[in-house]
């Protein structure tokens, strides 16, 4: 198949919502109304000088923004090569990317005069982010978790409660994100006339890949005003962890029509691809789940399979629609790497950088780890540091020790 | 060319009854037992079937049904399996009209136009597939009108008179009005509520309107039959057979007998009620 380049990689999705030949629709007929009002109201507000000013002050004062673009000079003379800049995405308000998103969504909902907040979460920083915008805008709050996920992320879990709202353990399926978001589906189509389902990541239905994406953009834009800044010229290549794929979206969009800028997603690998992980575009196939055609774990009848990562924010079967566009023009280049990789960098960068990294960027950091001693000392890679290791404090610790004994 | 479903619908017409719709999932709880099952539906009373393609995400089922495909899933049931289920049905029984109903992704996987031939092979009449809106018509709905099997939707509580047309467009066989918003098996259904929704439906279209989701009982079914031109049952009948189940989850001697005795007792519901009205 040949695939007709376009003039701009930033045009899309298409008035269906489709990237390509990814996206689209997929959903029960009880959300169609509901999501047909949300693209109006979202276009409406896009439009709106109000909303985007309203956004920025509280990116400005309550998220904290902007994060800082850091010059990790130990991690760059250790690895020796390129020069490594982390956007520093962990230092927002509720530790990671996810809050920038959050606050788009309840200022839709808030528009839209929904009252109830529901969200799925894997890591639980989504849900964190959800709780902490619901409980300062006076919203109800329900956030669907996977029971083995409440189980490996209990200070999110015990932080979510602190903030009002109420955390659902999922034990359907393999009770982690995918039955999570499935549940999360459920609720929605029965409360579907007080509810918005405010979803993590760049997946779902359209308008929800385009939506996340313009709200995560944030990270780039500033990334491309800092480096300039600091440097004089555009990086030479972004790096960034993806499960659903939001952070590395947020990253990468406003870069994606600079052909300079070489640009790589780290997929979670987890025991590696020959056995059970959770990289998508490296081990799945294009289907249809959760509201869009994306590339997909699956078995040969259709059936979606369990991934797996030591990291529960990638532990999901699917990517965004628009990171399997990119993958299949060949814009982005999507890595992976093994939970063993990422608890490697997991340990060097919190050794080095003082910086305790969340378990997702870790993957990414593991792959800055590969290619930046490949570059020359001149080359700029900009590595998306999108949440802070809090929340997997005592899991690391309960492997490490057990790797001690 | 008049599909089963049009002309099982007719035909009932004519005699001022209204069908008596089952849904059981394909394979639940194993391949044999199912087949059991479904052939022993018509006896039960049955009008029309609807077999369920079960599917590992089921995001619009409530947990009997999710429980149901899993159990079938675990039993080795696939798309495959469940289309020779079908021709195996046929074999003996060439009036029931049968409806596959699920999700999108397995057809998908299969691919589109092999699933077609083989299903219009296999003597499926029509498909309800819950995650394909008016909005992806392109995809499975125009190929499987094309291939001369009925493609029919669900109207919802939200589905208002603006968009109704939308949504009918396509539609044929007859139209399937969930009566709630929400899961399968979860609140029970209303008939006032469901009377004003199907008088509103039949504004817009001279197809029949069969309603589903919160039907349980005899006599909901019979009060709900009373509004419309059928009454879907799926969760009662998947529970009937899960309660039917040993202890390790396979199929007892009394699996096919629970699911048939629930079968007679709510047709005779539905049955009776438009000759109550008329």
């Amino acid at each position: 198949m040949t695939t007709i380049r376009p003039n701009s990689f930033r045009s899309g999705p298409d008035e269906r919502g489709h990237f390509g030949i990814f996206g689209g629709r997929f959903v029960a007929e009880t959300l169609m109304p509901l999501i047909l009002d949300l693209e109006k109201a979202y276009a409406q507000a896009k439009a709106d000088p109000a909303f985007q000013a309203e956004m920025d002050g509280y990116l400005k004062h309550y998220v904290g923004r902007p994060s800082p673009l850091y010059f990790a000079e130990r991690l760059t003379e250790h690895l020796g090569g390129a020069k490594i800049y982390f956007k520093r995405e962990e230092l927002n308000h509720t530790g990671s990317h996810k809050v920038n998103n959050v606050l788009g969504q309840i200022m839709m909902a808030r528009r839209m005069g929904k009252k109830r907040i529901i969200a799925e979460t894997g890591a639980g920083q989504h849900g964190v982010a959800t709780a902490t915008l619901c409980a300062r805008f006076g919203l109800e709050c329900v956030v669907y978790m996977g029971a083995v996920d409440v189980e490996r992320q209990q200070p999110n879990v015990i932080r979510m409660e602190m903030l009002g709202a109420k955390v659902v353990p999922v034990q359907s399926g393999a009770r982690t994100l995918k039955d999570a978001m499935n549940e999360a589906l459920r609720d929605w189509v029965t409360n579907v006339h007080n509810t918005f389902y405010c979803i993590g990541t760049v997946a779902g239905p359209h308008p929800y890949p385009m939506m996340v994406r313009d709200f995560q953009s944030v990270i780039g834009n500033e990334t491309r005003v800092q480096i300039q800044e600091m440097e004089g010229r555009l990086p030479d290549s972004l790096i960034a962890c993806i499960g659903g794929g939001s952070n590395a979206m947020g990253l990468f969009h406003p870069f994606l029509d600079d052909p300079s800028v070489e640009i790589f997603g780290v997929e979670a690998a987890g025991h590696g691809l020959t056995q059970l992980h959770a990289a998508s575009i490296a081990g799945g196939r294009p289907g249809v789940l959760h509201g869009n055609r994306t590339y997909l774990l699956m078995d040969e009848d259709g059936q979606i399979q369990e991934a797996h990562s030591i990291s529960a924010g990638l532990d999901y079967p699917g990517i965004g629609p628009e990171h399997s566009w990119l993958h299949e023009i060949g814009r982005v280049t999507y890595l992976s790497a093994t939970d063993e990789e990422a608890l490697a960098a997991f340990q060097l960068l919190s050794r080095l950088e003082g910086i305790i990294p969340a378990l997702e960027p870790a993957h990414a950091i593991a792959k800055v780890m590969e290619l930046a001693p490949q570059r020359p000392k001149d080359h700029l890679m900009v590595v998306n540091l999108s949440g802070r290791g809090d929340k997997d404090v005592p899991q690391v610790g309960d492997i490490l020790r057990g790797k001690k004994s | 060319m008049t599909t089963r479903i049009e002309a099982r619908l007719a035909q009932l017409k004519k005699e001022a009854r209204s069908a008596f719709v089952t849904f059981v999932m394909a394979g639940d709880p194993d391949p044999e037992t199912s087949l059991a099952i479904v052939k022993a539906l018509p006896q039960a009373g049955a009008d029309i079937i609807e077999l369920g393609m079960p599917f590992t995400d089921p995001m619009a089922d409530g947990p009997s049904i999710q429980a149901a495909g899993l159990r079938a899933l675990k039993a080795g049931m696939t798309l495959r399996k469940t289309l020779a289920m079908v021709r195996s049905f046929r074999a003996s029984d060439d009036a029931t009209p049968i409806v596959l109903m699920g999700y999108y992704n397995p057809i998908y996987i299969y691919g589109v136009e092999p699933f077609l031939a083989d299903a219009k092979t296999a003597g499926v009449d029509g498909l309800i597939i819950v995650d394909l809106p008016p909005e992806e018509d392109d995809e499975l709905c125009v190929p499987a009108l094309k291939a001369g099997l009925n493609f029919i939707r669900l109207a919802t509580p939200t589905t208002d008179d603006k968009r109704l047309p939308a949504v009918l467009a396509n539609t044929s066989g007859f139209v399937y009005y969930v009566s709630i918003t929400g899961i399968t098996g979860a609140a029970a259904a209303d008939a006032k509520a469901v009377s004003a929704a199907v008088s509103r439906i039949k504004g817009h279209t001279a197809l029949p309107v069969c309603v589903g989701f919160g039907i349980r009982t005899p006599e909901t079914a019979r009060s709900i039959a009373e509004h419309a031109d059928g009454a879907v049952v799926g969760t009662a009948l998947v529970d009937a057979v899960r309660g039917s189940l040993d202890g390790e989850g396979r199929a007892t001697a009394k699996t096919v007998s629970a699911v048939a005795d629930l079968a007679a007792a709510l047709a005779q519901g539905v049955h009776g009620a438009k000759q109550a009205a008329e």
